[in-house]
């Protein structure tokens, strides 16, 4: 009988707990005393933070210097202004991170994108949706720097291809509209009470708050902020099914920085600004940047997409917060990949002429720069502050 | 340790035991059934006779229907697969109507529809044995305590699923049911109305909650102390000197200085709970209709917390900012 009682003393306990996370807990405190504002990490679960490929080679300073890209191959229309060599490089790297020819993606190589009878033929759907990538990456780069305020990175924070990519043509974290199929009653979930770990950490909230969000920027998406600015009612009229909408967007973040909500709110009052950290501000940013990114990039490559780039509704496959972060709160671990590749860091004159006083930065910071790769600092500083 | 026990020591055999007779007009009850040793280890040992009567079957058959309306519902959700069925069971909902159909008394089934049929019957189901509480009770001779106690919860449920969305005007303010829908909704609710923590009434409900958790412990605990004495047969020994009762009493007259009588025990413990329910279904209903937003509402009468500001604007507010 002892026995007995002993044994499912043992077995109860060790069943009931079956779902919790084993591991030493790590709380940090970020806020005052007494608000509870606290991350807590379970650094033994946490994802692992992903390889960075290094550059195909050393960009030299002499490589800056030289022909131009626009002039040494046909129909280059966004990367034009740099050397034919910083060119070469560029490619050499984007093939590696989105279509490399080690036998892991079909067809992979230059050719994924290029004639190799023609390479400056468009006539290959993905070369026309890489050369829209490379403008998004460049915005991402230029225009929504606040979104990287907090990073120690200074003018080398921001994104890569890599970023998302991580050695595939497709993104593994993407999302399109939910299909909501069946008949009228037969598989019909509205949107939510499916577990479901990107998009709601497993909540039964509603699953798509993505299509309400982050696919059209202004005032084309759902207000996020769902409590009132009174202490009594107004017209301020928001349901709790519109609150839960915004409640899963809130652990998609959560869930795809693998961070809790004290890393941005106090949880006293999530609404209010003053009492939140600045990494708030960076969200705030980001979410208008997934929508820039979505809307005007991907979905505006319209027809360029075929059927299987697509979800079942028919829209292309976009980003969220966990297509770069990845489940870390910043991505590749905070890695600086962006110095290596200058390129990237925003458009060429061509596109934003008057702004940009990049062709006289370049060759004067590679003449005093004699040693290769401190070269690349100066030269992406130039070219960022502009803009920053 | 023979009186230490977490289970009963001693489970009763012999004639099973038909209960007191009934007054006219009563139907007759079902059993007994005969005895049971798992249920002799933690009460009586004896099953049945239990009464059915007109209010007890309609009950069910209302609860019935109303549950088989959500199994069904979640079921179809899941195209009738009965191991996805088992498999998000806990995520599955049968939700109520979205808010363009405000207080629509059928909308289109599939949207609802069958939430408020189901709300309807689970309503039924609650107030038929409401009543059936209220009539055994007077059958036997007894006071209507139970019965007043369950109606407190019926008021929390009944705000929940029925006064406040009327007042709100519209359905679609009201509970979900399913395991994790109905949490998230709870999270959600707080959410909307700027932290519930700051609702003055829930913040009476959660005292009554952990004070009735308290109690019961403090109870619970006295009692099966004096269990050696026979602590459990209570009103026998008010009278007496050294008894269970008296010692009861005096181990707490002896630690907080003063002691609950063995009446005035079950009193605390009654106005605890029934006061849990009762002071949380009055926050629930301010909450929307009267205060839109607690966590202002604390602030403007001065008992919100205030935290140093960490800097941060509002982005949205500044000049130029995407929206």
């Amino acid at each position: 009988m002892i026995g007995k009682i002993a044994s499912l003393a043992l077995i109860v306990p060790a069943l009931l707990l079956s779902g919790c996370e084993v591991g030493t807990k790590y709380v940090e405190q970020v806020g005052p005393r007494g608000s509870g504002t606290n991350l807590v990490a379970d650094k033994s679960s946490s994802p692992k933070v992903g390889e960075v490929p290094p550059p195909p080679y050393e960009l030299t300073a002499e490589a800056l210097t030289g022909e131009r890209a626009s002039a040494a191959y046909q129909n280059v229309q966004v990367l034009g202004h740099l050397s034919a060599e910083e060119f070469n490089y560029t490619m050499a790297a984007l093939t590696n991170w989105v279509s490399p020819d080690d036998g892991t993606v079909k067809n992979g190589g230059c050719n994924y994108c290029h004639n190799p009878e023609n390479m400056a033929s468009d006539e290959i759907y993905t070369k026309v949706v890489a050369r829209k990538m490379l403008q998004m990456t460049q915005a991402i780069n230029s225009q929504w720097r606040p979104h990287f305020q907090a990073s120690l990175n200074g003018p080398n924070a921001g994104v890569t291809c890599w970023t998302c990519h991580r050695g595939k043509p497709v993104p593994a974290y993407n999302w399109s509209a939910a299909a909501d199929k069946g008949g009228p009653i037969t598989g019909k979930k509205y949107g939510q009470n499916t577990p479901n770990m990107i998009s709601t950490a497993y909540s039964s909230l509603p699953y798509d708050s993505f299509s309400s969000y982050l696919a059209v920027p202004g005032k084309g998406s759902e207000n996020i902020r769902v409590g009132s600015e009174s202490a009594y009612p107004t017209k301020h009229v928001v349901s709790i099914n519109q609150t839960e909408k915004t409640y899963g967007l809130m652990m998609h973040m959560s869930n795809s920085l693998n961070v809790n909500c004290a890393y941005c709110h106090n949880a006293q009052a999530f609404g209010n600004w003053k009492e939140s950290r600045t990494q708030r501000v960076s969200a705030w940013y980001g979410i208008r940047m997934v929508r820039d990114a979505n809307h005007n990039y991907i979905t505006a490559l319209g027809d360029v997409w075929p059927a299987n780039r697509r979800g079942p509704q028919g829209d292309p496959l976009k980003i969220n917060c966990t297509t770069c972060h990845q489940n870390i709160n910043k991505p590749l671990g905070g890695y600086p990949m962006l110095k290596d590749y200058p390129g990237l860091k925003a458009p060429g004159p061509v596109t934003i002429a008057a702004a940009a006083p990049a062709p006289a930065a370049v060759p004067a910071v590679a003449g005093a720069a004699p040693a290769a790769v401190p070269a690349v600092g100066p030269v992406a500083s130039a070219a960022a502050d502009p803009v920053g | 340790m023979a009186y230490q026990n977490i289970f009963n020591q001693v489970q009763l055999r012999g004639e099973l035991e038909p209960g007191v007779p009934h007054g006219a007009g009563n139907d007759p009850r079902i059993g007994p059934f005969g005895f049971n040793y798992v249920l002799g280890k933690i009460g009586g040992a004896q099953l049945g006779p239990v009464y059915l009567g007109t209010l007890g079957l309609a009950a069910l058959i209302c609860g019935a229907i109303s549950i088989v309306i959500m199994g069904m519902n979640m079921l179809a959700s899941v195209d009738y697969s009965p191991i996805q069925f088992v498999r998000q069971f806990f995520w599955l909902a049968l939700e109520p109507p979205p808010a363009k159909y405000g207080l629509r008394i059928l909308p289109p089934l599939n949207e609802g529809g069958w939430w408020l049929i189901s709300g309807f019957f689970l309503t039924a189901s609650i107030l038929l044995w409401w009543a059936r509480t209220y009539r055994r009770a007077i059958q036997l001779g007894m006071g209507t305590h139970v019965a007043w106690a369950f109606a407190s919860a019926i008021w929390l449920y009944l705000v929940l699923g029925f006064i406040r969305p009327i007042a709100m005007g519209s359905w679609s303010e009201a509970v979900p049911f399913g395991i994790f829908p109905h949490l998230d909704w709870t999270a959600a609710f707080s959410i909307r109305y700027g932290n519930l923590f700051y609702n003055p009434f829930h913040a009476l409900s959660i005292v009554f909650l952990y004070g009735s958790v308290l109690l019961f412990a403090m109870h619970g605990g006295t009692i099966l102390a004096v269990g050696r004495y026979g602590g459990e047969r209570e009103i026998e020994q008010i009278y007496d000197r050294g008894t269970a009762s008296e010692r009861a009493a005096l181990f707490w007259r002896w630690t907080m200085g003063w002691n609950a009588t063995m009446e005035s025990i079950h009193r605390w413990a009654w106005w605890f709970a029934v006061l849990t329910t009762l002071t949380g279904g009055i926050g629930i209903l301010l909450t929307g209709t009267v205060v839109d937003n607690w966590y202002l509402w604390a602030v403007e009468h001065h008992f919100a917390l205030g935290y140093p500001s960490t800097g941060v604007v509002d982005p949205a507010t500044l000049p130029g900012a995407p929206q």
